[in-house]
């Protein structure tokens, strides 16, 4: 029979383990396609130090109720497909960690500003539609492949790619248009989320596109309707900072900026 | 099919006080900007309209008038004056960003990922347009009720 070492084991003994606390989940439930009821549910769930909202959630999912409706994929911030309201302000659940938002109750909701699906799961189709619409692609008359010496790229210097690196990390949340007070206003604003990939490719100085995108959100319930309250940035969970993005396009509108 | 009403806010997203706690005082900018601005378009339209009494001759005009002379009249003026200076100063902050000074550089963003465009500079400017526009409320009491 294996024996412990003494030392060992007395190590063993002084490991403190941290007591499993819990919190209240409270979820909002509603389903549009059945009827236009709107309720909260409560769930206690088990939470560690390093338990996120969306933890918590599929926590809930697989031991309380498995109805809950939510749309999750990647769990590290990445695919941007769990963003909801937690506790009054947008975020990503899978990039929240419950312990730091200090409260013994966690409200979670749909995102404001998007048709509901079902509870937590809303609709990306405006946002999408908008993203298209700045045409988020580099645009050229010439392309990669050239026909004397096959494959050959389009070269950028560093410097240029500090002018727009941050405006690509956007991963399509949707907190900013979210967080934005004129998208809860204004249904056919263009939103945050578009105008900063608006800037993104136009700043890429390998892109010809300018004049185009410039047309696009140059119109009534275009750029001109952001009065910069700087909530998008606030909430926008990879650092893409669209409020200093809609500045600075606004710059090539203005004429500040070639 | 998706629920379309209830996919916007509406005025609760605009007026909600429990955004600006969690926004900051950019929101509350934000929100003042609007009000400031709705504020001194209806005074545009009241001040022609009282205006146009002078063609009534001089007995409608100085009854007129005298509207402003009250406690209540000098108490709206004052708060026009702050309506005036506050959309005007915060008008200002807003074109400078608008011409891409005072929101930050562009750059690699990293973890916190702290938004360059909400910025001290832009806070102290919020702070320094509400103390002038409370300055100037202020002022002009002072002047109103001597």
């Amino acid at each position: 029979m294996a024996t412990i070492h003494p030392k060992l084991s007395e190590e063993l003994s002084q490991t403190t383990v941290s007591p499993t606390q819990s919190v209240k989940l409270k979820i909002k439930r509603s389903n549009p396609n059945v009827n236009s009821d709107e309720k909260f549910d409560d769930f206690v769930v088990p939470i560690e130090k390093w338990t996120t909202v969306l933890d918590a959630l599929l926590d809930v999912k697989s031991h309380l109720d498995h109805s809950v409706g939510i749309r999750y994929s990647c769990r590290q911030a990445s695919c941007g497909s769990c963003g909801m309201k937690i506790n009054g302000k947008p975020g990503l659940a899978c990039f929240t960690k419950i312990s730091e938002l200090n409260s013994d109750t966690i409200t979670v909701e749909p995102m404001d500003n998007y048709p509901v699906v079902r509870d937590l799961a809303v609709n990306f189709d405006r946002m999408i539609n908008n993203h298209k619409k700045v045409m988020p692609y580099v645009i050229r008359e010439d392309s990669e492949i050239d026909a004397e010496s096959g494959v050959r790229e389009f070269l950028q210097s560093p410097e240029n790619v500090e002018k727009y690196i941050q405006f690509s990390s956007c991963i399509k949340c949707g907190l900013c248009n979210s967080a934005c007070p004129t998208m809860a206003m204004d249904k056919t604003f263009v939103g945050p989320q578009a105008l900063a990939q608006a800037y993104r490719y136009i700043a890429d100085d390998r892109d010809k596109g300018k004049n185009k995108r410039l047309k696009v959100i140059d119109e009534s319930h275009g750029i001109w309707r952001c009065h910069f309250a700087g909530s998008c940035s606030q909430v926008c969970p990879k650092g893409v900072d669209p409020a200093m993005g809609i500045q600075l396009l606004r710059g090539y509108l203005l004429g500040i900026r070639d | 099919m998706e629920r379309e009403t209830g996919a916007r806010e509406g005025l609760k997203g605009w007026l909600n006080p429990g955004k600006i706690g969690k926004f900051g005082i950019e929101r509350l900018a934000w929100l003042l900007m609007r009000l400031t601005g709705l504020g001194l378009l209806a005074y545009f339209i009241g001040h022609i309209y009282e205006t146009s009494h002078i063609l009534d001759g001089k007995a409608v005009w100085d009854k007129s008038l005298e509207m402003t002379q009250t406690t209540e009249g000098h108490l709206f003026l004052a708060l026009v004056i702050g309506m005036c200076v506050f959309h005007t100063g915060n008008g200002i902050r807003l074109m400078i960003a608008q011409m891409g000074y005072g929101i930050g550089k562009t750059e690699r963003p990293d973890y916190p990922y702290k938004p360059q465009s909400i910025n001290m500079k832009g806070k102290a400017c919020i702070y320094a347009t509400l103390g002038m526009a409370a300055l100037a409320m202020w002022y002009g009491m002072a002047v109103m009720f001597s």
